[in-house]
């Protein structure tokens, strides 16, 4: 709370007003991602019945039911009666209502016995019990009749269970790591070592060398696509090696991502007490040394902003593993996963939102555990387009 | 699986190996090549200036090698694939730059990146600026800050999978389990197919990208609000102004150059927004952007390198007026350095 806010408290817009603006943009910028976290863990039948914001107080569902088979009626003070429960099958829930009729499935209300004509009745309670009886003997099949049950809510992780088996999410969340794990850690030490030449050492095209970074920030990916695909297949062909394979992405990511990181290092670096440097080099320590034993220790904030940053842009690529990675369940990364998921299971939304949390998990740990390097890192580095 | 992981933690590892080992070993080079022995004192400068010479270039050759092949060739690569034909075999001249004048599909992306624009960047930049003011001024204002700033962290085709839940429809008497169709069926209309409605549904795919990028604003916008003066605002409320004048009129002009940052990072964000397109609709029912087309056209029917790069340039001279400024920004700021 600064001065200023406390002073705009006083004279701006009532304090009410705020706190219930800020509530309402907090709900609708939650809504979204609540919506597929509550949808990932419901029953996949509950999610196709109905909406995710009903999970909590249970579904209603109509379902139609066969009561028990004649030949098990018992003859009971001169009636047949046959007894049962109508969840037989396995399902639970509470039954509100039931019919005799398709088009009225919701005719008769539970825990009254109901007269269906011809001496037969019926009676249905609300755990599912029921009894059934006649006058005369029961003949051919069983009764259908249809319910209207409230199921309460069911929340389990069998979504995940069947996304990260049977769909290879499991496998496409290693080869995420896979690809993300060097990308981020060795531009790091390249762009580190780069940065300080241009921030501590005198040598002429320093000036341009800073030009074409900040320039090379902004230019487009969709720029590089094509030559590199073709020099990618080239290189492919001339030593008979394939051209999609993780050292290609690595580099790939690296390299796009050097631009920023040497801007971002080198303003940092650059800013760091020149008495230092000059102390240790009149002691005698080499560049070499005082890179290693003071810039790089000091930098560590520097250095953590960006690799949040790297690691955030690698996981979450999407363009630049479908171009330098193949398809194969082996190179699948997850974003790439659940685009192909999208396509293939386009309806199926409890192996989407199961799908889309366990892509989503890591960069929002990542989020919260290092926001603030997160945002020192964009304050920093701002001019970047992303 | 763990075998996987291993490698890659090995590959780091080797990776991160091999790049001091280079770092050391050139500057261990560099100690031989131009030896300083006792007693030879002119020798000794000479080899100890020619040393400072060749060691910032040890330092920055990797970085400057990735550059060169990953970013630098390409856009020159690029420019001149424009002018081959689609196997970037035979010179076509201006051929390509004629299709592209002349292909409706060309016209609709050229359309609707300009709406991209058009949208995207104001509205992320109006909420991120309200947002930042009125978070300032509560308590709990970072946690709310925190969770607009979430989305962030979250991949395009993660945020798309959440909205196109959002705006899933089901046809006949089903229950509609996306929120959007709830709303409007509990509110009396009909259901719609909101991603296939042809012009309106761009901004449904924008409202993906605001939901993501308004948090960046609001956090280099907030910090900017903290920047402000305290006298300049003291000063408004002794004359008498009132919380709405002194939003527009004292705090927007001092925080006039962020804003414009915030604006052009956001505009090159959406000058290559890629992934929303492809995964909610993948252009169909005319939401195609530039850089949709120019991956479309990679790989149609084997690929089309000469339209693709031309696509490409499109969006690379969007961006170069950014690129400009920014170096001239980059070069002011150097200056005193």
């Amino acid at each position: 709370m600064t001065a200023i806010s406390l002073k705009l408290r006083r004279i701006g817009l009532p304090r009410l007003i705020v706190h219930v603006s800020v509530l309402l943009i907090v709900i609708l910028w939650l809504i979204p991602t609540l919506g597929i976290l509550v949808t990932s863990i419901r029953d996949k039948n509950q999610i196709t019945t109905s909406g995710w914001w009903t999970a909590f107080v249970g579904s209603s569902q109509t379902s139609a039911v066969r009561l028990g088979d004649p030949a098990t009626a018992k003859q009971e003070g001169g009636k047949f009666v046959i007894s049962g429960s109508v969840f037989e099958n396995g399902a639970t829930g509470k039954v509100q209502a039931f019919g005799t009729r398709v088009q009225e499935p919701a005719a008769y209300k539970v825990g009254q016995t109901v007269d269906l004509g011809e001496g037969e009745s019926l009676l249905i309670n609300g755990d599912g019990t029921y009894v059934q009886s006649k006058a005369t003997a029961f003949e051919g099949r069983p009764k259908r009749i249809y319910l209207t049950v409230t199921v309460p809510p069911t929340f389990s992780l069998d979504n995940y269970r069947t996304v990260l088996n049977s769909e290879g999410l499991g496998q496409a969340f290693i080869n995420s790591l896979t690809v993300t794990i060097p990308a981020t850690i060795i531009p790091i030490l390249i762009s580190a070592f780069a940065a300080y030449a241009l921030s501590w050492m005198q040598f002429s095209g320093r000036a341009l060398i800073i030009a074409v970074v900040v320039g090379l920030i902004v230019v487009p990916l969709q720029m590089s696509l094509i030559p590199l695909l073709r020099l990618y297949n080239e290189i492919g062909n001339i030593f008979g090696v394939p051209s999609k394979t993780y050292a290609g992405i690595w580099l790939a990511h690296t390299a796009f991502g050097m631009p920023l990181a040497i801007y971002l290092l080198r303003n940092y670096i650059a800013g760091l007490p020149k008495e230092i440097m000059e102390s240790a080099r009149v002691d005698g320590a080499s560049d070499f040394e005082i890179f290693l034993k003071i810039v790089l220790p000091l930098s560590f904030p520097a250095l953590a902003s960006f690799a949040i940053f790297q690691f955030l842009w690698v996981w979450n690529d999407l363009l630049v593993a479908i171009v330098f990675l193949g398809t194969g369940r082996d190179q699948l990364v997850l974003t790439g996963a659940l685009n192909a998921l999208l396509g293939s299971r386009g309806g199926n939304w409890e192996i989407l939102t199961a799908s889309a949390f366990i892509t989503i998990i890591v960069p929002l740990l990542v989020f919260f555990c290092l926001q603030r390097y997160l945002v020192r890192g964009l304050l920093a580095g701002s001019v970047k387009g992303g | 699986m763990f075998a996987q992981i291993l490698s890659a933690v090995g590959v780091m590892v080797v990776g991160v190996f091999i790049c001091a080992l280079y770092y050391w070993l050139s500057d261990k080079a560099l100690q031989l090549v131009f030896p300083v022995r006792d007693g030879d004192v002119i020798g000794a400068s000479r080899n100890l200036n020619r040393r400072a010479a060749v060691r910032p270039w040890l330092f920055l050759g990797p970085a400057l090698i990735l550059l060169g092949v990953y970013l630098v060739y390409p856009v020159i690569a690029t420019f001149i694939l424009s002018f081959y034909d689609r196997a970037g075999q035979d010179f076509v001249g201006f051929a390509n730059y004629r299709w592209a004048f002349f292909d409706a599909g060309f016209r609709q992306s050229i359309f609707n990146n300009i709406l991209w624009l058009a949208v995207v960047p104001a509205a992320c930049t109006f909420f991120g600026l309200v947002i930042a003011v009125l978070t300032d001024r509560i308590w709990w204002g970072n946690i709310a800050k925190s969770i607009v700033f979430m989305p962030m962290a979250i991949s395009f085709v993660g945020a798309s999978v959440i909205w196109k839940f959002i705006y899933e429809y089901r046809g006949g008497n089903d229950a509609q389990i996306g929120l959007l169709n709830a709303i409007v069926t509990s509110l009396g209309g009909n259901p719609q197919v909101w991603i296939s409605m042809p012009f309106w549904n761009n901004f449904f795919l924008m409202v993906i990208l605001i939901w993501i990028q308004t948090g960046f604003a609001m956090v280099i916008l907030s910090a900017a609000l903290r920047g402000i003066p305290e006298e300049t605002i003291e000063a408004a409320v002794i004359d008498g102004a009132n919380g709405w004048q002194i939003f527009w009129k004292i705090m927007v002009p001092q925080i006039w150059g962020t804003i414009a940052v915030v604006w052009t990072t956001i505009t090159i964000l959406v000058l290559k927004v890629f992934d929303i397109v492809l995964t909610m609709t993948n252009g169909q029912w005319d939401t195609m952007v530039l850089a949709n087309l120019m991956f479309d056209w990679m790989f149609r029917g084997g690929g089309d390198s000469g339209r693709s790069a031309v696509i490409a340039l499109v969006i690379m001279a969007a961006v170069t007026p950014i690129m400009i400024w920014n170096i001239r920004q980059a070069n002011r700021d150097a200056g005193g350095h």
